[in-house]
């Protein structure tokens, strides 16, 4: 452990030192640190001005943390462009080959890079941060409390992590500088997304919310450094020269896995999607708890925290559910309303954005949208209980005659992006990134066109001609 | 000790980039891989230093496999590389000491090290200097003192003159003379045939990837160029006209001044034709070995394999 961090902090020592030798990266950090937080504290003042005449007191309340969070972040996207080059800037200088042909193991090389890139712009953001908490210590506004300002600087250090980690593993995957900084932005534009939301946390109030953003942050960052060690390899590093889209190559890779062995559709059926589903059965299991875990934690929230926050008096109660019940004659247009081609479509497209959403986060953001649907199953569920009808029956007859194949091919879309997930993060020395994300995306549509897309179209039918029937036979009145 | 067998890499699952490559090279040898750009040179040095995984075949470098324990051999190795490679903002005591530290040496030898290196290459004076103020040929040597740091008993080395002037190139190839003396195991992947010549023990040409020679200097000018030749050279125009030759003697060439003969067994064939050249009463100025250069043997062997004819 010790020899480890020993090698680790060799590597970082050295690349800190670079850093610090080197005007063009100082000078502009320096400046930053200068006046920005000079710059904050001035908007602070007008903004403490502006809300004393006009009031809004909690957007003030809120501003700090949230300016916090801004200055903590502009360093980050300012050093970037250090992380962006650590490996390709070493292989384009020649620098590279005297480090890797030394006895250091990849990760001491990995995490050195990593360390140095996360600690650099932490440092120049505690201290932007510091600066500017002194300045508005002078004015007349309460500062955030210690629980704040712990949150928010863990959310920083979580940027910091994701971004630089990011970085590196483009770093390592790009053959130029040029082409590393080109890919930048697939850092940037998410990353002022995720800014944005976070901004939207802070001054929506409930500063616990802010873990949920910590929890995400460090869970994505910690899946992009284990796909970074996973695929940094001294030989992909050495062995690439150039980088161009291969398009027929890449049509190959994927027909060729998606086709398999088979000759014809019923022997890719019979033969080669039963593969591809076998190696969904851990997956499947895992996906299958959460979706239940998400469906009885909804259910118990709703019916445990709904009834304080709308006054569910039983008077309220008994309105509701003879409204309801009365209205059931209403189902019989739903054919009308929503034909089942459109039901179909709808849910594909759910499933696409479970498969988009997956494919860019290693499948926790595939898994975050899935789990909102299952918790909106536990709702239904719930609100049922609340108005007095039977759970277990309004499950029965309104979810699961159509459910049995919707839900199945929902569990089954997830796995399939859980699975995805997993391999990008798992070491297959013989592949390059580009090679497994290809597989994996065949793997994904022949589950998704063999199986998923088939259990939708059944699904769609079921719901719109059986489901309002077995639910108008179920609570007619 | 470097051994491989069948050494090949392919690249992409279409390019051999280096095929079958034997070689046997022991301590205190010095192996000199010639060939063009993009031959396989540098591809075989990074298999032998456990930076690119072989496709087939194996390799054994200061006694591990590289496969098998890449680490170990690392270790055990002193690599040139084709660039210098160097930190530019460091000082050169700063990077012989960061390289010392990462090849596992102590304080104490870091510095004894780095002191004995930098004062043999001249560099003392610059120690303290940033490299990227340093001139190229500077650099270059203060590569080959980070090569050396850790004292390896393997050491592979790219162009190890390249960029330098005649001092330091003789400084540098004393040195390699030096660290061959001292039982170490050296490849030099070189252009510089005179170096080469000059320095290696065995000489293995690699074309496309595959070795088409390999062998000591004088097998390899015996396979390519043939028997040996002697020559004799007269002070003044002689015709010399015929006369009966020593078994295994064949004239070459001849013109007014001088005579090329292909001799099998010198040993014998050699005195009797001084004495029949004497008999004659030839003006002989001198008779010695025709000088047959590595730079023929590799022209030559270059243009065959690419079925050209060469030209002497």
């Amino acid at each position: 452990m010790r020899r480890n961090w020993d090698a680790i902090w060799m590597v970082a020592r050295r690349e800190f030192v670079d850093q610090l030798r080197d005007w063009r990266i100082v000078l502009p950090m320096l400046t930053l640190i200068a006046l920005f937080p000079f710059v904050a504290d001035d908007s602070t003042r007008q903004a403490i001005e502006f809300m004393n005449k006009y009031g809004g007191d909690l957007i003030l309340e809120r501003l700090v943390p949230f300016v916090v969070l801004v200055i903590g972040f502009f360093p980050l996207s300012f050093t970037l462009v250090v992380a962006l080059e650590s490996f390709v800037g070493e292989k384009e200088r020649g620098t590279i080959e005297p480090l890797l042909s030394s006895p250091l193991e990849d990760s001491h090389i990995y995490f050195g890079k990593l360390l140095v890139g996360i600690t650099t712009p932490l440092l120049f953001s505690g201290v932007s941060v510091i600066l500017y908490l002194l300045l508005i210590s002078r004015r007349e506004i309460a500062l955030p409390s210690a629980y704040i300002l712990a949150l928010v600087s863990l959310l920083t250090f979580a940027h910091a992590v994701l971004m630089v980690s990011s970085a590196i593993v483009i770093s390592v995957q790009a053959t130029t500088v040029r082409a590393a900084n080109l890919l930048a932005s697939f850092i940037v534009v998410p990353v002022a997304f995720l800014l944005q939301g976070e901004t939207v946390l802070i001054f929506w109030g409930n500063e616990d919310v802010l873990w949920l953003a910590i929890v995400a942050v460090t869970l994505l960052a910690w899946l992009i450094v284990r796909l970074g060690l996973s695929h940094f390899r001294r030989e992909y590093l050495l062995g690439r020269e150039i980088d161009t889209l291969n398009f027929k190559h890449l049509a190959r890779t994927f027909w060729t896995r998606f086709k398999g062995e088979a000759d014809g559709v019923l022997e890719w059926y019979t033969h080669e999607l039963p593969q591809t589903l076998r190696q969904l059965v851990k997956p499947l299991l895992i996906v299958s708890l959460l979706g239940v875990a998400a469906i009885a934690a909804s259910y118990l929230w709703v019916i445990v925290e709904v009834p304080e926050m709308i006054t569910l008096t039983p008077d309220r109660t008994d309105r509701i559910r003879t409204f309801v019940t009365g209205n059931l004659a209403l189902l019989d247009e739903v054919s009308e309303q929503l034909p089942a081609p459109i039901l179909f479509l709808h849910n594909a497209r759910a499933v696409t954005g479970i498969f988009l959403f997956g494919l860019f986060s290693f499948g926790t953001l595939g898994i975050t949208f899935f789990l909102v649907n299952m918790g909106l199953v536990g709702a239904v569920l719930g609100g049922a209980q609340l108005i007095g009808l039977s759970p277990l029956l309004t499950f029965a007859a309104g979810i699961l005659p159509h459910g049995i194949f919707e839900l199945t091919a929902f569990f089954i879309a997830t796995a399939a992006i859980l699975k995805i997930g997993a391999q990008l993060v798992t070491p297959q020395p013989e592949k390059s990134l580009g090679e497994i994300l290809l597989v994996c995306i065949a793997d994904w549509f022949r589950v998704f066109l063999g199986v998923v897309l088939p259990l939708l179209a059944l699904a769609a039918v079921l719901e719109i001609y059986l489901t309002p029937v077995l639910i108008q036979l179920a609570f007619k009145p | 000790m470097i051994e491989t067998n069948d050494l090949s890499k392919q690249f992409n699952n279409s390019f051999w980039a280096v095929e079958g490559v034997t070689l046997n090279v022991r301590p205190g040898k010095i192996l000199a891989l010639l060939g063009q750009n993009g031959a396989g040179k540098t591809t075989t040095v990074r298999m032998l230093t456990a930076l690119l995984s072989p496709t087939r075949g194996w390799a054994r470098v200061a006694g591990y496999n590289v496969t098998e324990h890449p680490q170990a051999v690392r270790a055990n190795v002193g690599v040139l590389t084709e660039q210098h490679g160097l930190y530019l903002r460091m000082t050169a005591d700063e990077y012989l000491d960061y390289f010392g530290t990462i090849y596992g040496l102590d304080a104490i030898q870091r510095k004894a090290r780095a002191d004995y290196l930098l004062e043999y290459f001249g560099l003392a004076e610059a120690a303290q200097r940033r490299s990227g103020e340093y001139s190229k040929g500077m650099k270059q040597k203060l590569a080959l003192a980070r090569a050396l740091i850790h004292d390896p008993s393997v050491l592979l080395l790219d162009e190890p003159t390249s960029a330098m002037d005649p001092e330091s190139s003789r400084l540098v190839r004393d040195e390699i003379a030096r660290l061959k003396s001292s039982q170490r195991t050296i490849i030099i992947c070189t252009h510089n045939l005179a170096e080469a010549e000059a320095l290696a023990d065995e000489i293995a040409i690699i074309y496309r990837g595959k070795i088409l020679l390999n062998g000591s200097l004088s097998e390899l000018k015996n396979r390519v160029l043939g028997p040996v030749e002697y020559e004799a050279i007269f002070a003044e125009p002689f015709d010399v006209g015929d006369f009966d030759l020593p078994a295994g003697v064949a004239i070459v060439s001849r013109s007014a001044t001088s005579l090329k003969f292909r001799v099998e067994s010198p040993q014998t064939a050699n005195p009797k034709l001084v004495h029949a050249l004497a008999s004659r009463n030839a003006p002989l100025l001198s008779f010695h070995e025709a000088p047959r250069r590595l730079e023929q043997v590799y022209l030559k062997t270059m243009a065959d394999a690419q079925g050209l004819a060469y030209a002497a």
